[in-house]
């Protein structure tokens, strides 16, 4: 017999019963589709961990000012203006396994050129923050210590805030407005593309700490800053150059015994090793959620193909009567399960990664693609699919055809 | 005048829980190439069991059955599905067509089990829809169709593979008269030409068309009324 055969009478009886197929079909699309789209976001979070890891570097530190104790409510990490810029300048110059202190104030702001304006992020620093990040100057020059002593009106531009404003031209000596002041470009970096995260670092604009605070961003503590980053001279003095700030700031703010610690010191790598650990976790909980939808996906498919069982075991009994032979009968509706399990498989998996792009872009979530839970979800929605579609049908071939006939 | 259908002491038993119901308690029956028979009877006498046995749709509990010279009771189901497919045409009073199918796809059908080639499958399902007068109608799909249309779609399926033998039963019970009519008429037409059939019907009128009556009653052959003489001049044997 033409091998062809069971296909040709499967694909027409799908066809026949169109709502049917695709019913059964969108069980094992959206169970695909869910697990590859929820298992592309928790991988693509704890990759772009990773990522930050190994662009950061690792002998960098974090001062937070507030701070996190167990007696209750604190204001949170960040939030408490207890960080002042004086002790920025105390840890760079006495601390001596401290490399670099950047302290930061990040804000938005509109810019003008003559008659272009774009809208920006802004950082004020120090000089120190472009060397930590590694970031170079193309043309022009860098902040310096004065700029910041003197909260001079300098700023330096990234890439896209450039071409935004001025176009091909060099900015380097021109004005620009932020917030209606005016400020004298000095500096532009060379471009640094978009990060782990999708976000354009070069949309970005860095003024002196001091200029942001007083003009810019405001700020309602004059002289405190926001968090600051340090770079210790080695990996190996690491631990050195947090117990030196440690031990300055304590004496500092002067913590003792009736005053408990109002700033956080931090290792980076190992909070992003904590973030890591979350990105884990959330991702196996995507999973699971996504296994979930699996397993509804793959009761959707059995009830249906359990369902139209009635009809199919009447449908059945015809064609054993005029002639079906119990094999034509298994090859047809094994046929049918595969061919409604790989059409509803593949669509599945373009909606999953089509989704997952989309996400990616929509949302700005970075996702990656993971062929494993691929092939799990495949496999697992096919194997239900085949066996609901398979066996019921094995049963009915094996009734007399009148029984089969008279099956309701 | 060779037999088709030899049937020698069937019984058929159906256990129900704590019940027996004895459908049929040994019937003999030998019809012959050519024939016309109608059976009759009262409602629960066994007349569906019977044809459904003739048909190899349902196994005997005891008792020959020789097909065309052939031995079937004791085939394997593979070796059954072949002789329906074959030697057998089956018309049921439901009409039992695959739904939202073409009536030429439901005609076809038999012959794509019987392993013909789609062009000349195609011919002969034409030419079967042809001989009841629906050869206009072959692309409708079947819940398109009247009732009667619908019959008469099933009797080319049954016709289509060119079988040996015609079981109907009662294939005028869900048609009114009219229809029923039409449906005798291609019975009558197929039998001068030499078909074997054999057809369960409640109305006398109906079974006036036969040139063969047969009686059941209670799982028994009552009456036969025998093989006509010359079944129909110009039958060939
Ligand atoms: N599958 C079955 N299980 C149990 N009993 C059955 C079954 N099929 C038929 N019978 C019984 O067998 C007997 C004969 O039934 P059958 O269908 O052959 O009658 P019939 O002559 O065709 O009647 P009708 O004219 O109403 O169609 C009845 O008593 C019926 O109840
Ligand atoms: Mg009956």
């Amino acid at each position: 017999m033409d091998i062809l055969l069971p296909i040709k009478i499967a694909a027409r009886a799908l066809r026949v019963n169109l709502m049917r197929s695709f019913l059964t079909m969108l069980g094992i699309m959206i169970g695909i589709g869910a697990v590859i789209i929820m298992v592309a976001v928790g991988t693509g979070a704890t990759k772009q961990i990773s990522d930050q890891i190994a662009t950061m570097g690792s002998n960098l530190i974090i001062i937070l000012p507030g701070s996190t104790t167990s007696s209750g409510a604190h204001s949170g990490m960040g939030s408490a203006p207890t960080l002042t810029f004086d002790d920025v300048k105390a840890i760079r110059s006495e601390c001596p396994a401290v490399l670099r202190v950047a302290p930061e104030q990040r804000g938005t702001a509109q810019m003008v050129a003559a008659n272009m304006n774009w809208s920006t992020g802004i950082i004020g620093t120090t000089p120190d923050f472009l060397l930590i990040r590694d970031w170079k100057i193309a043309s022009g020059r860098e902040m310096t210590e004065n700029d910041v002593d003197m909260a001079q009106k300098v700023c330096i531009l990234g890439a896209t805030v450039a071409e935004n404003l001025f176009g091909d031209e060099d900015p380097v000596g021109k004005q620009v407005r932020i917030k209606g002041v005016p400020f004298q470009v000095i500096g532009l970096l060379e471009a640094k593309g978009r990060s782990a995260q999708g976000t354009d670092q070069d949309d970005t604009a860095f003024l002196p700490v001091t200029t942001a605070q007083r003009k810019i961003i405001g700020n309602a503590f004059p002289g405190t800053v926001g968090p600051t980053l340090v770079q210790a001279v080695s990996e190996a003095k690491l631990t050195q150059a947090q117990e030196e700030i440690l031990a300055l700031l304590d004496q500092r703010h002067h913590v003792g015994a009736n005053k408990e610690r109002d700033y956080t010191v931090r290792n980076l790598s190992e909070i992003l090793a904590v973030a890591q650990q979350s990105a884990k976790t959330m991702s196996m909980l995507l999973g699971a959620v996504a296994s979930i939808s699996l397993i509804v996906g793959g009761i959707g498919i059995m009830n249906i193909m359990l369902v139209s069982v009635t009809e199919r075991t009447r449908e059945i009994g015809i064609r054993m009567a005029i002639g079906a032979k119990e094999r034509d009968i298994l090859l047809q509706f094994l046929a049918e399960a595969v061919l409604l399990t790989m059409l509803g498989g593949f669509i599945g998996i373009v909606l999953g990664v089509a989704g997952a792009y989309t996400i990616s872009g929509i949302f700005g979530w970075p996702t990656l693609i993971s062929s494993q839970a691929i092939g799990l979800a495949v496999a697992f929605s096919s194997a239900i699919g085949i066996f609901f579609g398979f066996y019921p049908a094995r049963k009915a071939a094996g009734l007399n055809p009148i029984d089969a006939l008279r099956y309701e | 005048m060779n037999a088709i259908v030899r049937i020698e002491g069937i019984t058929k038993v159906y256990q129900m829980g704590e019940e027996t119901v004895h459908a049929l308690r040994g019937v003999s029956l030998t019809v012959s190439q050519g024939e016309f028979v109608a059976i009759m009877g009262s409602s629960g006498s066994g007349k569906s069991t019977c044809m459904h046995i003739l048909g190899c749709l349902d196994r005997p509990t005891s008792g020959q059955y020789v097909l065309d010279g052939v031995a079937v009771e004791n085939m394997g189901k593979n070796e059954l599905a072949e002789i329906r497919n074959k030697k057998l045409g089956f018309v049921f009073q439901g009409f039992n067509l695959l739904s939202r199918t073409s009536a030429l796809d439901n005609v076809e059908l038999p012959l794509v089990y019987g392993g013909m080639p789609p062009n000349k499958r195609r011919q002969c399902a034409m030419e079967a829809l042809d001989m009841v007068g629906l050869g206009e109608r072959a692309g409708h799909l079947s819940n398109q169709l009247s009732g009667g249309q619908q019959q008469r779609v099933a009797i080319a399926r049954a016709l289509a593979g060119n079988p040996a033998l015609i079981l109907a039963d009662e294939p005028t019970g869900n048609l009114d008269s009219h229809m029923s009519e039409e449906i005798m008429d291609i019975f009558k037409n197929l039998n001068s030409k030499g078909k074997t059939i054999i057809m369960v019907t409640h109305e006398p009128d109906i079974a006036a068309h036969a040139s063969r009556r047969i009686t059941f009653k209670d799982g028994l052959i009552i009456d036969d009324t025998g093989p006509a003489v010359i079944p129909f001049p110009g039958a060939e044997a």
